[in-house]
């Protein structure tokens, strides 16, 4: 990417930071809730849950909203405004519309609102990742659309010249998220039952991760590793060889969630391998990247946001290898339904995305607020509190996830799975504890740069902040 | 390849609908023969154990469902499912015993794919963890009582159990409500099926 191309041209305002600012709040808002109510969820392991007799509080209920407000909340929120802020730089034209934009924002927020007060209410739907209730499901998929209609229009309009490639992933996301929400929320709901429907609830709970998350994370990945690296990504051909591979093989591997289960054995084989598959090309986007680096490593240490972002990376090419291993039978037979699988979804959903969005937010919201940040002490703490919270928890939930299964296996009784898991259930509390006191830095540090004084220069390079 | 069309139209929809039709619809089309029942048709029969709630929680069950029929066991079923969603049970309980791992031991018979060809699975409840154990072949492994103190609170009849208390299920009085007698019909009901 050359340094033209993202340079805001000189008069008329191309990004609306404005929408960027509120769409950040937003995710900020939901990543406090979402956090909150993980929190207090893993208490009920304990048999100390701390709103026990609550019926609107119940902790089957509260999981929910942790899970939906993390994807939808807090990632889909910051992704937005990542979009809002990268589209228009890389295509040099605004938003179609900026009051649609508000909008969708509103829209948006309105439908969060709605889930979690559905969820608690007992509305839920029981598609994993999907328990959006059913009311809420068609306001979601026409905000979906008048969103990628306004994002679309800018990439459209200065298509003739060739895309850079954020922009090719972001398109095969707006394809993507529409069609695999409707898939998933209503499939097997109203028309699939049984083995055929969980083939197709399969299929929602990886494409949520790999045909919304992924693509749109990558996209965001292309525009702001270069900007803040300032060199072009290393290679092109690398690029088109990472992008044609995730869209080939991510769409056919959902079923690989219910391994041994009455779903067909043909769509089992095939899933392992298209898994398998991915990691080859998941190698390729990393190889990619850290070719970008080479050179610039210190940039690890100088710039917080190039930090977040590579040990999200580090964490995907993880997540990713582990992956190509837990997919295989083998790996199945002790690990599936296990804590395992919950440690996996951590790294995947938090120590990725969520790693990632943190660094755009150290990018982003001093330039949305118009103001440097008041302490940056107090995000490099976050940083350090996130990074080995998580860390812990990874490890902890792993290695419960083995105990578990072998226990399971061996037919030891029941209670003693659990008796032996308990150990592991109070690490991933206090690891949880680590985590949210990370967190609670970081939002007062949001509040406070937004209220701090006025910069007297436009914003302060992120490169000085850690 | 780094235009408008291939990238949405190409990589967005196309590759969709391939590992759409790949994972999604070859599993319908495998299971195309094999009837979908409807709810009627699987209440036909009220099971022994539904029969029996009417017995061990008679006024309760007069008072929320009249007598046992094929129409009140259809209800209690349909409500229990419900319930079930609402509070998540799916999300700690899975619903299908796996061939490996001693599972059949431990659980029941496997499950196969024409055991969930019934609109009690739209949408099926299969889980991904097991925070408590697999429910499909629950039927009749307890007592109705068990199951219903049991809901009231875990601990009383499961010492070592995690499982919340849904005690917003009884009244004042611990007796159950309409919907803990669903609850219990429903988790009687699972594996009801098979023959032990």
């Amino acid at each position: 990417m050359n340094e033209s191309v993202v340079s805001t041209p000189p008069g008329g305002r191309l990004v609306n930071l404005d929408l960027v600012r509120w769409h950040l709040g937003g995710s900020a808002v939901f990543l406090a809730i979402s956090i909150v109510g993980g929190l207090a969820y893993s208490f009920q392991f304990h048999n100390l849950y701390p709103f026990e007799g609550v019926e609107l509080l119940s902790p089957g209920r509260v999981r929910m909203v942790h899970t939906n407000m993390a994807a939808y909340g807090f990632i889909a929120n910051a992704f937005i405004a990542g979009m809002l802020f990268a589209i228009p730089r890389l295509t040099r034209q605004p938003i179609l519309s900026d009051k649609l934009g508000w909008f969708i924002f509103w829209a948006w927020q309105a439908c969060m609102t709605l889930t979690i007060l559905g969820l608690l209410g007992g509305y839920a739907q029981a598609i994993e990742w999907g328990e959006t209730p059913i009311f809420v499901d068609p306001l979601i998929l026409v905000g979906l659309v008048l969103l990628v209609v306004n994002l679309s229009v800018p990439i459209f309009k200065s298509a003739e010249t060739g895309l850079y490639v954020s922009l090719w992933y972001f398109l095969a996301a707006f394809g993507w998220t529409g069609l695999v929400y409707f898939m998933g929320n209503y499939l097997p709901q109203f028309w699939v039952p049984g083995a055929a429907g969980a083939a197709i609830t399969g299929l929602f709970i990886h494409d949520l991760v790999g045909l919304f998350v992924t693509p749109i994370g990558w996209g965001l990945m292309y525009f702001f590793v270069p900007l803040l690296l300032r060199k072009p990504i290393w290679s092109h051909a690398l690029s088109l060889i990472g992008f044609w591979g995730i869209a080939f093989f991510y769409p056919m591997q959902g079923v690989h969630h219910f391994l041994f289960s009455p779903i067909p054995m043909y769509a089992q084989y095939g899933a392992v391998v298209a898994t398998i598959a991915i990691e080859a090309v998941v190698l390729t986007v990393l190889v990619n990247f850290f070719g970008t680096l080479h050179g610039r490593s210190d940039a690890m240490r100088g710039n917080l946001a190039i930090r977040w972002f590579y040990t999200g990376m580090v964490m995907y090419g993880l997540t990713c290898l582990q992956c190509a291993f837990q997919v295989t039978l083998t790996f199945q037979k002790i690990i599936h339904f296990t804590d395992w699988v919950v440690g996996h979804a951590h790294m995947v959903m938090f120590g990725v995305f969520g790693f990632w969005i943190f660094g755009m937010f150290v990018e982003l919201w001093p330039r949305a607020v118009g103001r440097a940040w008041v302490h940056p002490r107090l995000l490099s703490a976050h940083y350090w509190l996130t990074f080995s919270g998580l860390a812990l928890m990874i490890i902890d939930l792993t290695a419960a996830g083995l105990v578990q299964g072998y226990l399971w296996a061996n037919l030891a009784p029941w209670a003693e799975s659990l008796d032996a898991s308990a150990p592991f259930w109070w690490v991933r509390s206090l690891a949880g504890l680590v985590i949210i006191s990370g967190q609670a830095l970081f939002l007062w540090e949001l509040w406070a740069t937004a209220r701090g004084p006025a910069a007297a220069t436009e914003f302060v390079p992120v490169g000085e902040v850690a | 390849m780094e235009r408008f069309g291939a990238s949405f139209l190409i990589a967005g929809v196309l590759t969709f609908l391939l590992g759409f039709f790949l994972q999604g619809v070859m599993p319908i089309l495998t299971l195309r023969d094999v009837p979908i029942e409807t709810l009627e048709e699987i209440a036909k029969t009220p099971t022994a154990d539904f029969v029996q709630l009417s017995v061990d929680y008679s006024a309760e069950f007069e008072r929320d469902f009249g007598e046992v029929s094929p129409q009140s066991f259809a209800e209690a079923l349909d409500l229990g499912r419900d319930l079930y969603i609402a509070e998540a049970c799916w999300h700690c309980h899975s619903q299908f015993v796996r061939p490996i791992s001693n599972e059949d031991i431990r659980f029941g018979a496997v499950s196969t794919a024409e055991e969930y060809q019934n609109e009690m699975f739209l949408p099926h409840l299969f889980g991904t963890r097991r925070i408590g154990p697999d429910l499909i072949r629950e039927a009749g492994k307890h007592s109705n009582d068990w199951q219903m103190a049991h809901l009231y609170d875990p601990r009383s009849v499961a010492p070592y159990s995690i499982m919340p208390a849904y005690v917003w299920y009884f009244d004042d009085y611990q007796r159950p409500l309409r919907e803990a007698l669903a609850l219990v019909a429903y988790v009687q009901w699972l594996g009801s099926w098979e023959t032990k």
